[in-house]
């Protein structure tokens, strides 16, 4: 009986210190749920990638508040409710002390509540402009909006004279919320809407469409998706002979496009971020250092950079100068100081993040880039 | 707006040439065990997979295809080895959902291999529109076109004028029958497998240029070559083709005339009222069901 009172206590003693020991060394530990398979797998693969990478490079150099920096990962497959499960399991089992994630508009969506619930600062990767208004506490989002998508290609048309638009989109959330943002938009610039076909993101064929489009009375074409579908549409166009300006969003800023599309992809311009025309940008740009070195430091490590990638780099990079400034990973410090987030450069741009603006970028932070030649080039 | 018309059609032949092709793959393996293979839509991914992979590794587009061709059939007959062969005696359910997992298989292993970007191939005529009255095609349109009726017509000379085929047939209406006049059914079955992950290949090839490839390209490809089969009448080739046009047609008819929004609704329906009406497919074969 003594004996074996002992030995507890004994281990008791063990067991403190053991959890006084790893007390100390406690890595700092930063949830993220992406879509790495599934359709929208091209956008969080590269995403995860650059979170890995961004951690080692963190850790090598001595971690962050002489903490070591541990990144918690789960793969949404893009299923809405597989995030909300992954994102309450961060919180309860993991004890993470931010989130950077969601790949996808609808994965953040769905785990808006229960971050909002729970009190933990998370940094969106995704679009849609509903995850940021209304604004709410602990969410914050580093990508651009479809919105601002929109307007950067309203602004275009107003400079080229065009109003009259045919519009053209698949079945995705992507794609859907576009063209919500493009049917609000329209009047406000005074263009009229003369077509607004769909089609579905795995068609192979987009033909019929266009041929309706083609006996409007169009002055251009607005494409707004991503994946190959937008691809098959370009070369449709080309194929049906249509010859009208070709715009397409920020969902296709990659060379993939360029490489699906081939010829047809010349002259078809569209909003993007600095990433894909880093070495045109002027030396004098301040983003021009940053995508460099996130462009060399992914390309040595994977292959092509995409600006999704540059996404989560953003996101992270923000989590972590936050983390810093605050001196601590207290939650709500660290949410107030992601908020006081001023003229951070970024690979989407500068952010200015204010209480009402949990994103922090303005327009400029897209480019009108034009395909010419196979390559982007900027046009403004 | 007949010349509209006009290039609905078109586009219908172009789509539903691209499902017939796909669709014909699932008659060799369902012919020769009444099982329905849904990796047929993996064969297709992966022989476009592997053709632009090797050309990409410096092999000239005839030699990429050709060797593309015969590593998926390679493929087929290791699946049919290492995962079919295995069950022997398994129900037709059992086979099949096996064949669900090895989809799943391939899918994962090409992801790895290729990654999760879509991949072109070029067209093997040039990309220059052909102009037919007041509509357009694409030069590759024609070859998936002529790929179809070759292929058909190999398959069904396949099944109806040599021994190979007939045997192949046989396994599949009795195969304790096939196996008493010497028929070597496991041999028959690794054929199937082999022929049928050739044939998909092919399919895979001569449509890339239109549609793309990825890891996942199998997925959509492999549903509606599926539906043109069964719409069709499973296991009959001439079948699938006809399944294949006519969903095309409709895709196309449906999206131009009515609205581009219910264009899947429209084409499943129609799957749907022939698999009510005609459960055996339109051109089916109308045998007395097996006891």
């Amino acid at each position: 009986m003594r004996k074996s009172g002992f030995l507890a206590s004994v281990l008791a003693v063990a067991l403190l210190i053991g959890v006084n020991l790893l007390n100390a060394a406690e890595p700092i530990k930063i949830g993220t749920f992406l879509t790495v398979t599934g359709p929208a797998s091209f956008l969080g693969d590269p995403e995860l990638k650059t979170l890995q990478m961004a951690v080692e490079d963190i850790n090598a150099k001595g971690g962050l508040n002489g903490r070591q920096v541990e990144l918690v990962h789960y793969d949404t497959g893009g299923n809405a409710r597989e995030a909300l499960n992954f994102v309450k399991r961060l919180i309860r089992r993991d004890n993470i002390d931010l989130i950077v994630g969601g790949t996808t508009s609808g994965d953040t969506l769905a785990a808006i509540p229960e971050v909002e619930k729970a009190g933990i600062p998370l940094l969106s990767l995704a679009g849609a402009v509903e995850i940021i208004e209304p604004v709410r506490k602990w969410v914050f989002k580093v990508a651009h909006t479809d919105r601002m998508a929109a307007a950067k290609i309203f602004g275009d048309l107003r400079k080229r004279n065009l109003s009259k638009i045919a519009l053209i989109t698949g079945d995705g959330g992507f794609d859907k919320s576009g063209r919500t943002q493009i049917l609000k938009l329209a009047s406000e610039y005074g263009t009229t809407l003369v077509a607004d076909e769909s089609y579905g993101n795995k068609d192979t064929d987009m033909t019929t469409q266009l041929t309706k489009i083609r006996a409007t009375d169009a002055q251009a074409i607005i494409n707004f998706g991503f994946g190959q579908a937008p691809a098959i549409v370009t070369k449709n166009i080309k194929q049906l002979g249509i010859d009208l300006p070709v715009y397409q969003s920020h969902g296709v800023a990659s060379q993939t496009f360029i490489d699906l599309a081939g010829d047809a992809a010349e002259g078809v311009r569209l909003p993007a971020a600095a990433l894909v025309v880093a070495e045109q940008l002027p030396d004098t740009d301040p983003q021009k250092p940053i995508l460099l070195a996130y462009k060399k430091a992914y390309e040595t490590k994977y292959g092509p950079v995409s600006t999704f990638g540059g996404h989560a780099y953003d996101g992270m990079m923000i989590a972590i100068e936050a983390i810093k400034r605050a001196g601590s990973v207290d939650k709500a410090q660290v949410r107030d100081e992601i908020e006081k987030t001023q003229g951070f450069i970024g690979t989407a741009g500068v952010f200015n993040m204010t209480p009402e603006d949990h994103m922090g970028l303005n327009l400029d932070a897209f480019k009108m880039v034009e395909i010419h030649n196979g390559a982007w080039k900027i046009v403004e | 707006m007949l010349e509209q018309i006009f290039q609905f059609l078109v586009t219908g032949v172009t789509v539903g040439s691209i499902y017939a092709l796909v669709g014909l793959g699932f008659a060799l393996i369902y012919n020769a065990s009444d099982v329905v293979n849904f990796a047929q839509g993996e064969f297709v991914m992966l022989g476009a997979m592997n053709a632009i992979a090797l050309l990409a590794a410096g092999l000239p587009l005839p030699l990429a295809a050709i060797a593309a061709v015969l590593l998926t059939a390679l493929v087929g007959l290791l699946l049919e080895r290492l995962a079919i062969e295995p069950a022997k005696g398994a129900s037709v359910i059992t086979t099949i959902i096996i064949t669900i997992g090895a989809a799943i298989f391939l899918r994962g292993v090409a992801s790895l291999l290729w990654g999760k970007n879509s991949l072109p191939l070029p067209a093997f005529s040039g990309d220059e529109p052909i102009q037919l009255g007041g509509a357009t095609l694409l030069p590759q349109s024609l070859w998936v076109l002529g790929g179809t009726i070759v292929l058909v017509a190999l398959v069904h000379a396949f099944f109806n004028r040599t021994l190979l085929g007939k045997a192949l047939l046989a396994c599949s209406f009795n195969r304790t029958a096939a196996q008493l006049v010497g028929i070597n059914v496991q041999v028959m079955l690794r054929l199937a497998y082999g022929l049928s992950a050739g044939l998909g290949a092919i399919a895979g090839i001569l449509v890339a240029p239109i549609t793309f490839s990825s890891y996942e390209a199998g997925i959509m490809l492999g549903l509606k070559g599926f539906s043109a089969a069964i719409v069709g009448g499973i296991g009959n080739p001439m079948g699938a083709v006809a399944g294949g046009l006519l969903l095309g047609m409709l895709e196309a008819l449906g999206a131009g005339l009515i609205s581009s929004g219910y264009k899947d609704a429209i084409a499943f329906i129609f799957v749907l009222m022939v698999l009510f009406f005609e459960p055996t497919g339109l051109f089916g074969h109308k045998a007395a069901e097996r006891v």
